[in-house]
């Protein structure tokens, strides 16, 4: 089987070479036990209600931007992605071909950015991102995972980041940064591993290779706000997770032990972690519960929430507003996540004179088709990810037509997604993190 | 053809009603057990008042924004069920089979309503096998059993419609009536029509995780 464009949108075209030879290795026995097993230990109550209450009404097709973008093309309806996969898995009884396996793996990992759009037009309330994850947890069970999420995986593994940062890069980073730092605020400093501080600040992997500035801006909040904060240099720095992506949960669940163990050490009080949905999900939604916790044992806070809380509290002071006209992406983790939409909106208030808002918008955004680690698959998948979010570019068309002109989006993720359409669809648009218009207005 | 009349009037009916309730005791039971070994967090995460906030937007019409999308499927969907519900509840010669037999009765429609509201369902019907025929992506999801479904809820309708009219081979409708009705309603527990008492159980969790959770709307 080659590796080719597809052609036809009639049934996925495995792009990945990964896939591939994960399946060639698999006999259909080896498949059907995985996943027969599968369902006997994970396959719940959830599960079972959701494929049989599924009364096949395609109320959530509407939801879905892959279902709109492709031209209402029926397979990319959440409920037909289940259809394709575990309605396949269940009718075969596990015993479905290579083919059908990698058709399954390129649905799940490619086809869906567990956005969970779908489960607020669903009259059930049926969670497609739940199945879509069962799906993934079976790939992962079978060594069938796209090459470059899993390269992510492996990363998480040996070195407990995203990113392959070995400890003294990471180290060398924050001191950096300080030392940036200084030289606009001479007694700037980004304490390390200290004990008993307010705030343990994480962020992901990407932050200390791709965007450290993100880092300097976080600091010179926290010092110009005065808030008693740490980093951790350990392990327990990134807060991020494509594990949970993969549908590795085991793996998820030492992340986050990590994680929240570095803190729970130094006897931080809370947790606030960086712009990013995905690893607030693991955090707040997934890893904990993995690990047998309702609620993350310490208080976790995301940046957004948290500079809502530093302007409420007065603790920063906006010096002059931010002159252009901006507009909001609100990011599905953090906005059907955990109900930011509002915080963010005063944020984007007391900074911005003028907002424009996006159409739909709060818990009915459209996702930036990045999520759910679609992006993290890597460059054989761009061009379907970015085609097959249209309806994320006529949203940010129509918000630059009413005048627009800084995109802002909370969450690391929806950046790579959204410059990417942004290029692709040609939209004169510039995207910022909140921390970026933050940073740009406060008095220092 | 009295025999048969016989059998579906007494074992037929009891049976039928033994299964329906049963089954769905059943069903309840298992899932619920289930959930309890394999499913914690639905109870963990169990909110009381998220659960009937989101049922609330979910059983009002256009409570959500979903069904405000789909004008026309929201119309039908609610007529349909309203309807379906109704007229056997309330149905005058159901509630004197009940009266003779256990001595209990309650409120009923009157015979025009009754008639308007079946062909409602029966219309409905249409709507529905006539949409999974052209819907694209309905059609796509649509299995065999998702036709033969609207077929089995259609059958008691039509029938009783018939019987009701008084139309030529009335007697052969009545006893398909009373036939395709136990059916009905002993297949309810065991095919996806038991999304009748799923509904309160997905819909709850939903609404707990996206309220008292994500601290989001779910409609
Ligand atoms: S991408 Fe979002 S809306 Fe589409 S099927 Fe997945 S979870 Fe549902
Ligand atoms: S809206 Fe819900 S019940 Fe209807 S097809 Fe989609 S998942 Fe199934
Ligand atoms: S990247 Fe952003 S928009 Fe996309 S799924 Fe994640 S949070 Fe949602």
């Amino acid at each position: 089987m080659a590796i080719a464009e597809p052609k036809s949108n009639d049934k996925p075209i495995v792009l990945d070479d990964a896939i591939i030879e994960g399946a060639e290795k698999l006999s259909e026995e080896d498949i059907a036990r995985v996943i027969n097993d599968m369902i006997k230990t994970e396959g719940g109550a959830r599960f079972k209600a959701y494929l049989n209450t599924c009364m096949s009404c395609g109320y959530c097709s509407e939801a879905c931007h892959f279902y709109l973008s492709n031209d209402k093309e029926p397979r990319f309806a959440p409920a037909a992605k289940v259809k394709q996969t575990l309605g396949e898995f269940t009718k075969k009884k596990g015993r479905v071909s290579r083919e059908t396996l990698m058709q399954a793996c390129e649905i799940a990992f490619t086809e869906c950015n567990l956005c969970r759009r779908c489960m607020m037009y669903c009259p059930f309330g049926i969670d497609i991102a739940f199945l879509m994850l069962f799906v993934r947890r079976v790939c992962h069970k079978l060594g069938v995972v796209p090459r470059y999420i899993q390269d992510t995986a492996h990363s998480h593994s040996a070195t407990m980041n995203q990113m392959w940062v070995q400890e003294d890069e990471w180290i060398d980073t924050l001191q950096w940064q300080e030392d940036e730092a200084k030289d606009e605020f001479p007694d700037l400093r980004i304490p390390i591993e200290k004990e008993g501080a307010d705030v343990y600040y994480s962020v992901i992997g990407p932050e200390p290779k791709f965007r450290a500035q993100l880092i300097y801006q976080a600091a010179v909040l926290m010092h110009v706000a005065k808030i008693d904060w740490t980093m951790t240099s350990s392990p327990g720095w990134d807060n991020s997770d494509m594990c949970m992506y993969t549908g590795d949960l085991e793996m998820t669940a030492r992340l986050k032990k990590v994680h929240f163990e570095s803190a729970l050490r130094l006897r931080n009080k809370r947790i606030v972690m960086g712009e990013c949905g995905h690893a607030f999900r693991s955090v707040y939604d997934v890893g904990n519960r993995f690990l047998g916790w309702k609620m993350p044992p310490i208080e976790v806070v995301h940046a957004v929430a948290f500079y809502d809380e530093l302007l409420r509290e007065n603790r920063i002071k906006i010096a002059q507003k931010f002159d252009r006209p901006v507009t909001f992406h609100d990011p599905c983790n953090i906005v059907r996540g955990q109900g930011l939409h509002e915080k963010a909106r005063n944020v984007i208030r007391q900074t911005c004179e003028t907002f424009i808002e996006m159409e739909p918008n709060r818990e009915h955004n459209f996702c930036c088709s990045a999520g759910g680690g679609v992006i993290n698959c890597g460059p054989p998948y761009k061009n379907k990810r970015v085609e097959s979010n249209r309806v994320k570019a006529d949203q940010l068309i129509a918000a630059r037509e009413k005048g627009a002109e800084i995109l802002i989006a909370p969450c690391h993720n929806c950046h790579g997604g959204l410059e990417d359409i942004i290029h692709h669809y040609k939209i004169d648009i510039e995207i910022k993190f909140l921390i970026d218009i933050l940073f740009d207005c406060m008095e220092k | 053809m009295y025999d048969i009349y016989a059998l579906a009037r007494g074992p037929f009916a009891w049976g039928a009603f033994i299964i329906f309730f049963g089954g769905i005791i059943y069903r309840l039971v298992t899932t619920v057990m289930e959930a309890r070994k394999k499913d914690h967090v639905v109870f963990d995460y169990f909110s009381p008042y998220y659960a009937m906030r989101s049922m609330l937007h979910w059983i009002v019409p256009f409570g959500s924004t979903s069904m405000r999308r789909q004008p026309v499927l929201t119309i039908v969907t609610f007529a349909f069920h309203i309807c379906l519900i109704g007229v056997p509840l309330f149905l005058f010669a159901h509630v004197i089979l009940v009266k003779e037999s256990f001595d209990i009765s309650w409120w009923t429609l009157s015979g025009m309503a009754a008639q308007v509201m079946s062909l409602i369902v029966i219309l409905s019907c249409v709507y529905f096998f006539i949409r999974r025929l052209v819907q694209p992506d309905v059609r796509y999801l649509s299995a065999t059993t998702d036709y033969l479904m609207i077929l089995l809820v259609a059958a008691p309708f039509i029938t009783g419609f018939w019987a009701a009219r008084a139309w030529a081979g009335f007697e052969v409708a009545t006893l398909l009536h009373m036939l395709s009705g136990e059916l009905l309603l002993a297949l309810i527990p065991f095919t996806k029509l038991s999304h009748m008492f799923f509904f309160p159980l997905t819909r709850a969790y939903a609404g707990s995780e996206f309220g008292a959770v994500r601290h989001a709307k779910d409609w």
